[in-house]
């Protein structure tokens, strides 16, 4: 079985974005840049169905600028095959995106797509279920547990009651959630040798896709800053606060 | 210009979020139609019909759509949405799903989990974990959003709205649900509650949790829990606060145990009063806090369900 897995290149996680003074944009000069962390789940699934042989072969696939296939090294580096990085200016919106790896999916024909169920930067949470839909393909999003028998995928999912567990025909899109599984470290001798391994590199237009703009970014802006609070002594007075400044018990 | 709004639900009966959404589509403005597609689900039917501001509620009775499968509803809104200039669902993990398979077959874009409405075209929406808020122009004639319950009123239950029921099932069958396993509980569900009170790593196990919900019970609160202490196995996922978990707005947070990165205050930095309870006073939780106190929470919690 062929898996695909599309990692982003976003902020790293713990580093803290600023708004442009001019309030067109956030200012990523200078910002540490990292594998989306949901990418790195979706790769290390990936690599665990490797191991287990029920996987053949993982293609990690990015949409961006050059710069993107540090996002795809560090994924062959984790165990993926070979790369593909999609060359656009930025990052297109999700719908573009969708399109784009639509195309790599109609060409390369995995039985399995893992992606991330959220990008961290945008927030969008959408990339894969338009993915599903371009591709007529059945989705389980947030998994928290993957199984592969018969021809079909049996994903556990994180739902805001609990949890929910759906069977869906392969080729099928999934989308990973934080408990899938716990990333491994990639070893060093595996940073080296991933340098080696294949990384193609394609244009929207080699896809033929033309990127259609669907939003305009008006403005980014700070959010509102909450005013600095007090330290209290005791739980009494804590009470006290609560009861009669703040009213809330 | 009218406006359909995708109903979620359990059959039975309507989930809140379906009231803020409605507020969102009201602010947005037109005739707004509620979308209840489920199976055996004339109660929630009846429930819609009664939101102020509805118009009519459609409704699609089949076996089709009784777990609200991503690939089944997204289809029958394709099909009953294309008239609309808006369709909107609450920013659910049911709407998060469905959503945007409706946005990728009108080839359309998704305007994720929206805060405000500046204009019928204009969102805004938090980037970056709630570190900057986009203002985002869709440039399509449908506008597919999802809508952050929290940051809108729930609308009113004083309407009469009628009930159209609609013939317009069809099972892809690609996809099947298998089972669900759902935390039951008394305490308010935690985005719908007005105190919240959540453990982080420092609660140190499962059993602690119950030094918790002893003061929940005495505040009317809904327990919620950081990524750390869900990761760690204290509880169960659904009590995820954060940018990956739940977003919530109460009338009050008391996050005990909980360092408050980024990720965690992504989700509850809304929240009218915040009180900490930590025993380190760098933690940067302190720095969203009205009320922070610098203690040990196994000292604080049982002096406080003893002293509410
Ligand atoms: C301030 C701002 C606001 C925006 N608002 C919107 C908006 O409201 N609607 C909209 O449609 N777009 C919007 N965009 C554009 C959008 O964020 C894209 O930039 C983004 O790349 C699309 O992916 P996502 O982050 O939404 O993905 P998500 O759907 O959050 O990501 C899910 C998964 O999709 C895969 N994926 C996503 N992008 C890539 C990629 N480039 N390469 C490989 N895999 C990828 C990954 O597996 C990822 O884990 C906005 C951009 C900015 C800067
Ligand atoms: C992609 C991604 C998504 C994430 N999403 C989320 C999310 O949605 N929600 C979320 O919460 N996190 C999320 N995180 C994790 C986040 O970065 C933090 O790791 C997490 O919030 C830490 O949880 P914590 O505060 O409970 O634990 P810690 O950071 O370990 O803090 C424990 C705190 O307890 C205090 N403490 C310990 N013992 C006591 C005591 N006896 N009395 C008083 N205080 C005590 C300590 O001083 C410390 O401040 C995400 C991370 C990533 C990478």
């Amino acid at each position: 079985m062929k898996i695909l897995v599309a990692v982003k290149r976003v902020i790293d996680y713990n580093a803290k974005v600023r708004v442009k003074t001019d309030n067109t944009d956030v200012d990523l000069s200078n910002t540490k840049m990292a594998i989306n962390p949901f990418c790195e789940i979706a790769v290390e699934e990936a690599v665990r169905l490797k191991e287990a042989g029920t996987a053949s072969e993982i293609i990690a696939v990015s949409v961006g600028p050059k710069a993107c296939q540090e996002q795809i090294r560090a994924a062959l580096a984790l165990g993926a095959d070979r790369g593909i990085q999609i060359e656009t200016e930025d990052s297109p919106e999700s719908l573009n995106v969708a399109k784009l790896l639509a195309k790599i999916v109609e060409a390369e024909q995995p039985e399995l797509i893992i992606m991330g169920k959220q990008a961290i930067d945008s927030d969008n949470n959408q990339t894969g279920q338009m993915l599903a839909a371009l591709s007529g393909m059945p989705q389980a999003t947030f998994a928290s547990e993957v199984s592969i028998e018969d021809g079909k995928a049996q994903v556990t999912r994180e739902v805001d009651g609990g949890l929910q567990t759906v069977a869906i025909n392969l080729p099928a899109v999934v989308t990973t959630d934080l408990r899938l599984n716990e990333p491994r470290y990639a070893a060093l001798p595996n940073i080296m040798k991933a340098k080696r391994k294949p990384l193609d590199v394609k244009t929207p237009a080699d896809l033929g896709v033309e990127l259609k703009q669907h939003t305009q970014l008006l403005k980014v802006t700070e959010p509102a800053e909450r005013s600095a609070g007090i330290l209290v002594s005791s739980v009494d007075e804590l009470i006290e606060k609560l009861k009669n400044e703040a009213k809330v018990i | 210009m009218a406006i359909l709004v995708i109903a979620e639900h359990d059959n039975t009966a309507l989930k809140g979020a379906t009231l803020n959404t409605i507020t969102a589509a009201q602010q947005i403005g037109g005739d707004i139609h509620l979308l209840v597609a489920g199976f055996n689900c004339q109660p929630a039917a009846d429930a819609a019909a009664k939101v102020a501001g509805v118009s009519k509620v459609l409704q699609v009775d089949n076996a089709a759509y009784e777990h609200q499968l991503a690939e089944n509803l997204a289809k029958l809104v394709l099909e009953l949405g294309r008239d609309y200039s808006h369709i909107l669902a609450p920013a659910t993990t049911t709407g998060k799903n469905f959503m945007p398979r409706v946005a990728a077959l009108l080839d359309v874009a998704q305007i994720s989990d929206i805060t405000a409405v500046e204009a019928a075209d204009s969102f805004q929406r938090p980037i970056y974990a709630g570190n900057a808020i986009a203002t985002v122009k869709s440039l399509d004639a449908i506008k597919v959003i999802t809508v952050r319950g929290t940051a809108f009123e729930a609308a009113e239950q004083n309407g009469s709205a009628d009930i159209s029921s609609v013939d317009a099932a069809e099972d892809l069958a690609i996809s099947q649900f298998i089972s669900e396993e759902m935390a039951k509980s008394d305490r308010p569900e935690l985005t719908a509650a007005k105190v919240i009170i959540s453990g982080g790593r420092g609660m140190g196990n499962g059993e602690n949790f119950a030094m918790l919900e002893q003061v929940a019970d005495k505040l009317g609160a809904a327990v919620g829990a950081s990524r750390a202490a869900v990761d760690a196995g204290f509880v169960p996922n659904d009590m995820q606060v954060g940018q990956t978990g739940k977003i919530v707005a109460p009338e009050l947070y008391i996050a005990v145990g909980i360092s408050g990165a980024i990720q965690h205050l992504a989700g509850m930095k809304d929240s009218k009063v915040i009180v900490a309870i930590n025993k380190d006073e760098e933690a940067p939780i302190f720095s969203v806090a009205d009320y922070g106190l610098v203690a040990d929470l196994f000292d604080v919690m049982p002096e406080l369900q003893q002293k509410l």
